[in-house]
């Protein structure tokens, strides 16, 4: 009896604390009132169109029937999932998705830095903005124009590298439809669409270095080339580092607009991405269990693999990604 | 010594454009063949396909005419209009709100709801959940709300936009604070006004994100009469029911050839003029925060 009267009477004056605190926090919220009002569409937008998708995602693990609907449908467990690993499309998605994603990193990366290490050097200032502004350009252009521009280079009747195939005596090749031609299509014309682009984050980085450590290195009779490697790639491999970590992030991700727009029936073999598959096992052929289940694989894969790429760019380069 | 090094210098800078040359002709060079394919008359493209180089007397405008006469183009173009002003104006009129929230230190609940809007920038389920949410929940088949609303809110915008408040300086929102305004009024009547270089790169980003879509109109919407330009363009260039988009073989002015490069380049056209106002922004560095993608 008394015991419990020496515990609430210790407890009074935190319960007291606490009840001041809620007021105090009542009051901040109060005070910013017309936040809250302007937060609500937005919050109501991803409410709806990011949180209830997520919520749909259950079908991965039940038998989706429409009529039944997403909590009607009858669960199934990881059905769909196991079916998916041993299915033999499995290798050939993933293989085609992470080459995609390398190559472009491997090819688009070494072709940036270089652009924006000539567009650096140069001393031209029109004809340095004049490439500038032409290579960005790409960048905002969709896919489909894009197929436009390879047809008008690359189709078997009327290409221009086609023509010169035929001039020089040779056999016009369908590059869009080749098996051994498509992969080097998609990573070629998304280094050509994209280089420009990607030079905005080296030039800020080169742009950042300290001009007296070119003087100094100049006064010491360092060739141009010498500045180069001694001072300019060291002032970027922070940049190289945090791109690198972000496009390992996001390797299931490997342009999903690009290879759907590009690819046909013949190149599936080489072309097929995990997105593309989802897209057409779902839509198409309304599996939509599996292909959510395959959806949901590649998010939580990169969930996971941005998160740690996160932690890595903290570590190495002081910085996080997002 | 001195002479020495300018002459290694000249050589080093004839190496470095010269490069930029090779790299502003790879670029070049296929954007030209498509404007020549655009303009080859049809006569000259029988005899030997279509040339390098062409003068300007031989140019021939039917490709553009008969794209431009048949009824679906102006239909698409319009559709694209209606598509990319108003999923423009609702991106911003989300996006503004959230961000200049957000951008407030002392709300409280912000990591939490900073949080929950990253949580869905991180992980994504995926196609077909939000597939099923949109055509079969909403209903919103064959209707320009499926294109418009729900890729509004693009994260990296808010977070560019977010970081643009925080730079406002807070005395600025007090002094309107003590004249009386609520914090709506101060963003309308104090904040935006500010912010005029912000809305408008943030405004021509969505619009080119509207503009360029072609795959979710391709997935909700069947009526032939709603296509948006580059899902006409994608049928063009397939060259599936051609007859449908262009009348190719009804008077013959212009080959197949330039009636795909004349709808590449019409389609391209808007994009293009819009350009250099993006470009200012982005090469003035509003965006390099936002462009870690």
């Amino acid at each position: 009896m008394s015991q419990s009267a020496s515990v609430s009477g210790a407890r009074a004056p935190a319960r007291l604390a606490l009840r001041q605190r809620a007021r105090r926090l009542a009051r901040t919220i109060w005070k910013h009132r017309w936040f809250y009002v302007l937060l609500v569409p937005s919050l109501t937008y991803y409410l709806i169109f990011r949180y209830i998708p997520i919520y749909n995602a259950q079908i991965a693990f039940k038998e989706f029937r429409p009529l039944l609907g997403v909590e009607g449908s009858p669960w199934v467990g990881f059905q769909h999932f196991q079916a998916f690993f041993r299915s033999f499309y499995f290798n050939q998605l993933i293989v085609n998705t992470v080459f995609f994603s390398v190559a472009k990193l491997v090819l688009g990366m070494p072709a940036a830095i270089i652009l924006a290490l000539a567009i650096n050097e140069s001393r031209f200032r029109t004809f340095r903005a004049l490439v500038q502004t032409l290579t960005y350009l790409p960048h905002f252009v969709s896919w489909v124009i894009m197929l436009g521009l390879l047809l008008a280079l690359l189709s078997p009747s009327s290409g221009m590298i086609n023509e010169a195939i035929k001039a020089l005596g040779g056999q016009p090749t369908p590059f869009l439809t080749s098996r051994d031609w498509f992969r080097p299509v998609v990573v070629l014309s998304d280094i050509w669409k994209e280089t420009g682009w990607s030079t905005i984050l080296y030039l800020a980085a080169l742009l950042g270095i300290n001009p007296e450590l070119y003087e100094a290195a100049a006064v010491d009779g360092a060739s141009r080339w010498r500045r180069i490697w001694h001072i300019s790639l060291p002032g970027i491999v922070p940049v190289v580092v945090l791109v690198t970590l972000l496009r390992l992030g996001s390797i299931l991700d490997a342009g999903f607009n690009q290879i759907f727009v590009l690819y046909s029936v013949p190149v599936y073999s080489v072309a097929d991405i995990i997105d593309t598959w989802v897209y057409r096992s779902g839509v198409l052929d309304f599996q939509f269990s599996l292909a959510t289940a395959v959806g949901l694989f590649k998010g939580v894969i990169g969930l996971i693999l941005i998160l740690v790429a996160n932690r890595v760019a903290k570590r190495l380069a002081q910085q996080t990604l997002f | 010594m001195s002479r020495l090094s300018s002459r290694n210098e000249r050589g080093f800078q004839l190496l470095v454009n010269g490069f930029l040359l090779i790299v502003l002709l790879v670029i070049v060079i296929p954007l030209w063949r498509v404007i020549m394919t655009s303009l080859t008359p049809l006569d000259v493209y029988m005899r030997g396909g279509v040339p390098f180089f062409q003068w300007p007397w031989e140019w021939s405008w039917g490709a553009y005419q008969q794209m431009l006469t048949h009824p679906s183009f102006p239909r698409a173009t319009l559709n694209s209009v209606i598509i990319t002003i108003s999923g423009t104006a609702l991106s911003l009129c989300l996006t503004v709100p959230l961000s200049y929230a957000l951008s407030t230190r002392t709300l409280p609940g912000r990591r939490v709801i900073t949080a929950l809007i990253l949580f869905t920038f991180l992980f994504h389920v995926g196609l077909i959940p939000v597939y099923l949410l949109v055509a079969k929940t909403l209903g919103w088949t064959d209707s320009f709300l499926a294109i418009i609303v729900p890729p509004a809110v693009g994260v990296t915008n808010t977070l560019v936009m977010m970081r643009f408040f925080e730079g406002i300086p807070e005395e600025i929102k007090e002094a309107a604070r003590i004249d009386g305004a609520n914090d709506i009024q101060v963003l309308t009547r104090i904040i935006l006004p500010l912010s005029k270089p912000i809305l408008l790169t943030i405004g021509l980003f969505y619009a080119v994100h509207y503009w360029n879509e072609f795959f979710t109109p391709m997935l909700y919407l069947n009526d032939q009469n709603l296509l948006p330009l580059p899902v006409l363009l994608r049928n063009i260039l397939i060259g599936a029911n051609l007859s449908e988009y262009v009348e190719y073989d009804l008077s013959r002015v212009a080959s197949i050839e330039s009636l795909k490069a004349a709808a590449v380049l019409l389609t391209m056209l808007p994009m293009v003029a819009v350009y250099p106002w993006i470009q200012r922004h982005f090469t003035k560095g509003t965006l390099l925060g936002g462009v870690k993608e």
